[in-house]
C-alpha cells in the first residue's frame, strides 16, 4: 500500500486537506504524526478530514470557517456535501428545481 | 529536462517601462482593440443584427444589444457605456421600431462620443431583407472612418483590467486564483485599476475584505454590499453556486467565495463600483454587480458572461477568466484570457486556456511564477496578440434587465490629481 503524497495543508489551523492528484481508497496518507488510510477515492480538488470530527464542528480551509459538519467523520474521510454544509446559504444539486 | 521545470523559461515583460499602439479616444481614454458594435435594441431585431454581422464577415465586428421591449435606465446606461468602451470604434445601431429602447438617446451619446454611429429601424427600411444589406453597407462606412483612428502609444497603468471566475472547483483558490491575485498586485501597484467582483461570491469573506479598505468608511460599504447579496440571493433560493462546483470538491458557498476572493490579491481595496462606473484611479476595486432594492429582475447575473460585460461596461479593456471545471467563454468587445486551475482539465482542454495555473497544483510552478506569466499575457495581449477565445471567434454576449442606485460618497477615492 502506498503513501499518498497528494494533499496539502493550506493553513496551520485547517482541519481538511485538499487534493493535489486522485487517490484511491485504500491509499495511505501521512498526515501530521499519523498514518489514515483513505476509505472512498478522491478526486483533485476534493477535501479529506485532517482528524476526527464531530456534528456541528465548523471547518476550516485557508484558515477560514467553510461550513459546519453535519455527521461525525474519522480522519482520512472525504469531507463535502454529504457530511457538512453552508452556515449560509445552502448549496444546491442538479436535482433542484426551486430554492 | 527535469519535469518539475516549466518547459521554457520564459522572458518576461517589464510592465514598468511596457509600451504598446493603442487607438485614441476623444474622451482621452485608449483602446486596445477597435471593434464596430452591432447593437440591437430588442430581442425582435436580434436576427437581422446578427445576419449583419456575419455577412460583414470580420473577426472586429461584434453582435451586442438588449432584448427587453420594456424601458430600463440601466439597461441604456450599459449600452451606452458600451457603445462608447474605448475598444469600440464604431457603432451600428439596429431597432424593430416599437420597443421602449431610447435609440435617440444611445445614438447621441455615440456621437457625442466622437465616434460614427448609424441607427437602421426594420419597421421604416423595408423589413429584414433591406435592412441587413443596409447594415452591412453601414458596417463596411462605420469600419473605414473608425480604420482613421489616430493611434498612440498606451502603458500598463492606463489599463484597466477585469477578473472572473466560473466554473470553479476546488483546485481554483489555490491556482488560478491567487495567481490572477498575484498579477493585479502587480499591476495594482504600477497604476493600472483592477476590478474583481461578483459580491454573491464573497459572501463569508466580508469582514477579511472590509480589513482591506483604505478607509473605515469604504469598509462598511464593502460589508454592507456583501450583506446585501446574502440578502438578494437568500430571497432567490439560491446562492452563486453551480453543480459543477461541487462535482470539483467545493462543498459550500463560502468555500467557494473564500477562493473566489484570493482573486483579489493583497493590495488595499481603493473604492467599490457599479456596472458601468469607471475606476477613477488606479488600484483594485470591488464590482458590486447585485442589484440595489428588492429583487424585481431575478437572479443578479444569470451566467458569467452578463458578469464579464458589467466589467467591460467599467472599462475593462480585457478580463482574466479562472476556471477550474473549464469554461470556454470570451467575450464581445474586450478580450478574455482563460487562466486554468485544474491540471487535469488544462489537459482535456489545453486549446481553450491560455495559462497553465494547475501546474502549481503539480508542483510544477509557483504563484509567483504564474503570476508573473499572466502578468506577462496581459501585455502581450494588450499589445494585439490575441487570446485563445478571442482567436476562436468566442465574442458572447449577455444583458438583462437590472436596477441600482448609484454609489455612495464613501464608495470611491478621490481622482488623482
Amino acid at each position: 500500500m502506498s503513501t499518498h503524497a497528494s494533499f496539502i495543508l493550506l493553513h496551520g489551523d485547517d482541519n481538511v486537506l485538499v487534493c493535489r492528484a486522485r487517490a484511491e481508497a485504500g491509499e495511505t496518507v501521512a498526515v501530521d504524526d499519523q498514518i489514515l488510510t483513505l476509505t472512498s477515492p478522491i478526486e483533485v480538488g476534493h477535501k479529506i478530514a485532517r482528524r476526527d470530527l464531530s456534528i456541528g464542528d465548523k471547518i476550516y480551509k485557508y484558515g477560514a470557517p467553510i461550513g459546519s459538519m453535519t455527521t461525525d467523520a474519522k480522519a482520512g474521510d472525504h469531507v463535502h456535501m454529504h457530511n457538512m454544509q453552508s452556515d449560509y446559504i445552502k448549496t444546491h444539486t442538479r436535482e433542484a428545481t426551486h430554492g | 529536462m527535469d519535469s518539475l521545470s516549466p518547459a521554457t523559461a520564459p522572458a518576461h515583460i517589464d510592465p514598468n517601462t511596457f509600451t504598446f499602439p493603442a487607438w485614441q479616444r476623444s474622451d482621452g481614454r485608449k483602446g486596445i482593440r477597435n471593434i464596430v458594435a452591432v447593437a440591437y435594441l430588442v430581442e425582435c431585431a436580434h436576427h437581422v443584427a446578427r445576419r449583419i454581422v456575419d455577412k460583414s464577415g470580420r473577426d472586429d465586428v461584434h453582435l451586442i444589444g438588449f432584448p427587453g421591449c420594456y424601458p430600463n435606465q440601466y439597461a441604456l446606461d450599459m449600452m451606452q457605456a458600451l457603445c462608447t468602451h474605448p475598444n469600440v470604434g464604431g457603432v451600428v445601431l439596429v431597432s424593430l421600431g416599437c420597443e421602449s429602447f431610447n435609440r435617440e438617446a444611445l445614438r447621441k451619446a455615440v456621437e457625442a462620443s466622437g465616434r460614427p454611429v448609424e441607427v437602421f429601424v426594420i419597421q421604416q427600411e423595408g423589413g429584414t431583407a433591406s435592412t441587413i444589406q443596409k447594415g452591412v453597407d453601414a458596417v463596411s462606412r462605420i469600419r473605414a472612418i473608425a480604420d482613421t483612428t489616430p493611434k498612440t502609444e498606451m502603458k500598463t497603468s492606463e489599463l484597466v483590467i477585469g477578473t472572473i471566475c466560473g466554473g470553479s472547483d476546488g483546485t481554483s483558490g489555490i491556482t488560478a486564483n491567487p495567481a490572477v491575485g498575484r498579477a493585479f498586485d502587480t499591476l495594482g501597484a504600477i497604476g493600472s485599476a483592477c476590478v474583481f467582483e461578483e459580491t454573491g461570491e464573497l459572501i463569508g469573506c466580508e469582514k477579511i475584505m472590509a480589513s482591506r479598505a483604505i478607509t473605515p468608511e469604504l469598509g462598511v460599504e464593502l460589508e454592507a454590499c456583501v450583506q446585501k447579496a446574502e440578502t438578494y440571493y437568500s430571497i432567490m433560493g439560491f446562492g452563486s453556486f453551480a453543480p459543477g462546483n461541487s462535482d470539483g470538491g467545493l462543498t459550500t458557498l463560502e468555500e467557494k467565495s473564500m477562493g473566489a476572493y484570493s482573486k483579489s490579491g493583497s493590495a488595499p481595496i481603493c473604492g467599490i463600483l457599479k456596472p458601468g462606473d469607471v475606476p477613477p484611479t488606479g488600484g483594485l476595486y470591488l464590482l458590486d454587480v447585485v442589484p440595489d432594492g428588492e429583487p424585481r429582475f431575478g437572479f443578479p447575473n444569470i451566467s458569467d458572461n452578463a458578469e464579464i460585460v458589467e466589467m467591460i461596461a467599467c472599462g475593462c479593456h480585457l478580463t482574466l477568466f479562472t476556471t477550474g471545471r473549464g469554461s470556454v467563454v470570451g467575450s464581445a468587445i474586450s478580450p478574455v484570457i482563460k487562466v486554468c486551475a485544474n491540471p487535469e482539465t488544462y489537459r482535456r482542454l489545453e486549446g481553450d486556456m491560455d495559462v497553465d495555473a494547475g501546474r502549481i497544483m503539480e508542483g510544477r510552478a509557483t504563484l509567483d511564477e504564474v503570476g508573473a506569466e499572466i502578468t506577462d499575457l496581459i501585455l502581450r495581449v494588450s499589445a494585439g496578440e490575441p487570446s485563445k477565445s478571442e482567436a476562436m471567434g468566442h465574442q458572447e454576449f449577455i444583458l438583462t434587465y437590472k436596477a441600482f442606485d448609484p454609489v455612495g460618497p464613501a464608495c470611491l477615492p478621490l481622482k488623482r490629481a
